[in-house]
């Protein structure tokens, strides 16, 4: 057991890690072509990533798409979670599961019902139309990680804070909100990571006129490889190992991912 | 729960909002994709309001079916490979010390967020000639020159299976961790080494919980659009394939909804059995 313990995992994290390592060698491979060994060591193709315009604007564009998408989603799950945990509300169960399906449904179909919303409304090809079928798809991440969060809050504490006369208004505005506020950071960060890296909904919606990196990337890719593709995978890879640290750092990340409690504590 | 609240007035004003949002711009696409399916295509991929069963037609034509019926059979396999590997894993990865426990889990978490793009750009390379893993086994000397393993039928269903494996981690992850410690014990105590415990206490217990993570990677490998486009040849293009290009390059938007209504019928069965799943587990524990 012991033996296949660690076998199982050497090969999950070799599996894991193989294109990664691959990907940060070719990233910093001083020529352009692809060879095994590498020819010699350069941070060129990370330069280029900020020279060249055309990089430049795609993970702006992207950025953008993230930053606004993640907000339209926090929009749309912090009310939600609030009133569906707070309240008995009549169809509650409904209204939840539409909130999460966007989610559970395979990318391509939100992605064509996307396409052919924009595209009977006339407003066609515009980044704006990218932020928001991103911030509806993507509410599903905030939804989540505020229910979780709403479940495990002390409800007394709002009783208290109504016993002393706090309107419903000012319980939320200086009890519920503060308590909630991680879990909304961590919603927020999870739908920024995904849209960052999100394709086929971007594509269908305004992939003609906007080019966001990864539509980008597959572009490049099609046309012929460029080592900056490596880079921007690195570049991606290290933001996305970044949040998730901070999560573990700052956050309870086991906690978050749905660890026994009691577990948790016992070898801290 | 007893403890919550009659919802006045100003709770349903709160609920406004999202619940427009999402009327809007997720349900009110849905009825527009059903009128669509309808719509009659006209030369120069423009199509006019009309009631055509074509597009439905077409799900039965051959080339439909055989896509359909190579992606369910890839995305089962992808799901059977998932399963097979991140069981074991995770059930390790729950009996971890806290250091190596996180390491793991947010190397999962990474892997998680990376983009589809690049991950099959990553095995690209990894499977290719010119930098892949071929030549490290040539560097060796046990073979005589370096080989492309991609594009074809394998190499897509690895690319399937890195995309969804941190997804079914995460899945199996809370059951298996809150997996009580003392049942595996008492096998053992009573004398079953521990790869019996794991096959006749493990398993069993597990077995709701595997079956919803194994749905969960075939619903999500069904929706792969780039993996198959960037590491398969056409032939191991997936339905996600298909229905993007006709909505994209054959500007067959009829037919594209037509085959995403069909893709949704399909997952709403499949993720309804998931619910089934989880709450009879939540019921027996």
């Amino acid at each position: 057991m012991r033996v296949l313990r660690w076998t199982i995992t050497a090969a999950v994290i070799a599996f894991l890690v193989a294109p990664l390592l691959v990907v940060a060698i070719v990233s910093i491979n001083q020529n352009r072509y692809m060879d095994f060994p590498p020819d010699g060591f350069s941070f060129h193709w990370y330069a280029e990533l900020l020279n060249d315009t055309g990089w430049r604007n795609a993970i702006t564009r992207s950025l953008v798409i993230a930053a606004g998408s993640s907000a339209i989603a926090v929009l749309i799950a912090t009310p939600l979670a609030y009133v569906l945990r707070a309240y008995d509300v009549r169809l509650a169960p409904l209204f939840y599961s539409l909130g999460i399906l966007p989610f559970m449904l395979p990318p391509v179909i939100s992605a064509i019902g996307a396409q052919v919303f924009w595209l009977s409304t006339g407003y066609f090809q515009r980044i704006e139309n990218v932020i928001v079928s991103h911030g509806i798809f993507f509410s599903t991440l905030p939804l989540v990680t505020i229910s979780l969060a709403m479940d495990q809050m002390d409800r007394s504490l709002g009783e208290a804070a109504r016993t002393l006369g706090a309107n419903p208004r000012t319980t939320f505005r200086t009890i519920t909100l503060p308590l909630l506020l991680p879990s909304i950071i961590t919603g927020y960060a999870a739908a920024f990571v995904l849209s960052l890296n999100e394709y086929i909904i971007a594509f269908l919606v305004a992939g003609f006129a906007v080019e966001t990196l990864p539509i980008k990337v597959f572009n490049s890719l099609r046309y012929g490889f460029t080592p900056t593709i490596a880079a921007v995978a690195v570049v991606f890879i290290l933001i996305a190992a970044t949040v998730f640290t901070m999560f573990a750092i700052f956050g309870n990340l086991l906690r978050f991912l749905g660890a026994d409690p009691g577990v948790l504590d016992h070898d801290r | 729960m007893s403890d919550r609240r009659k919802p006045g007035r100003g709770a349903y004003l709160v609920l406004a909002f999202p619940l427009a949002m999402l009327l809007i711009f997720f349900v009110a696409p849905f009825a527009i994709m059903i009128a669509y399916s309808f719509y009659r295509r006209i030369q120069g991929g423009f199509y006019e309001p009309a009631f055509d069963l074509g597009s439905w037609k077409r799900l039965f034509e051959p080339v439909f079916l055989d896509r359909a019926a190579f992606s369910i059979g890839i995305s089962l396999l992808a799901g059977a490979v998932c399963i097979a590997v991140a069981f074991p894993f995770t059930f390790f990865l729950t009996r971890m010390r806290r250091r190596p426990h996180v390491a793991l889990l947010i190397l999962v978490l990474s892997a998680l967020s990376l983009s589809e793009v690049i991950v099959g750009f990553a095995w690209s390379v990894l499977l290719g000639r010119a930098a892949g893993i071929s030549n490290i086994v040539v560097w060796l000397g046990l073979m005589d020159e370096p080989r492309a393993y991609q594009p074809g039928f394998l190499a897509v269903l690895l690319g399937l299976s890195y995309i969804a494996f941190p997804f079914c981690v995460l899945t199996l992850y809370p059951p298996l961790s809150r997996l009580d410690r003392e049942v595996t014990e008492a096998a053992q105590t009573l004398g079953a080494s521990p790869w019996r415990t794991f096959r006749t206490v493990v398993v069993p217990i597990m077995r709701p919980t595997l079956v919803a993570g194994f749905l969960l990677v075939f619903v999500f490998t069904l929706g792969s659009y780039l993996i198959a486009s960037i590491l398969g040849r056409p032939q191991h293009w997936t339905l996600s394939v298909f229905i993007s290009d006709q909505a994209s390059f054959n500007a067959n938007v009829p037919f594209a909804a037509a085959m995403a209504l069909f893709l949704t019928v399909l997952s709403l069965v499949v993720v309804g059995i998931v619910m089934l799943l989880e709450s009879r587990t939540r019921s027996a524990t």
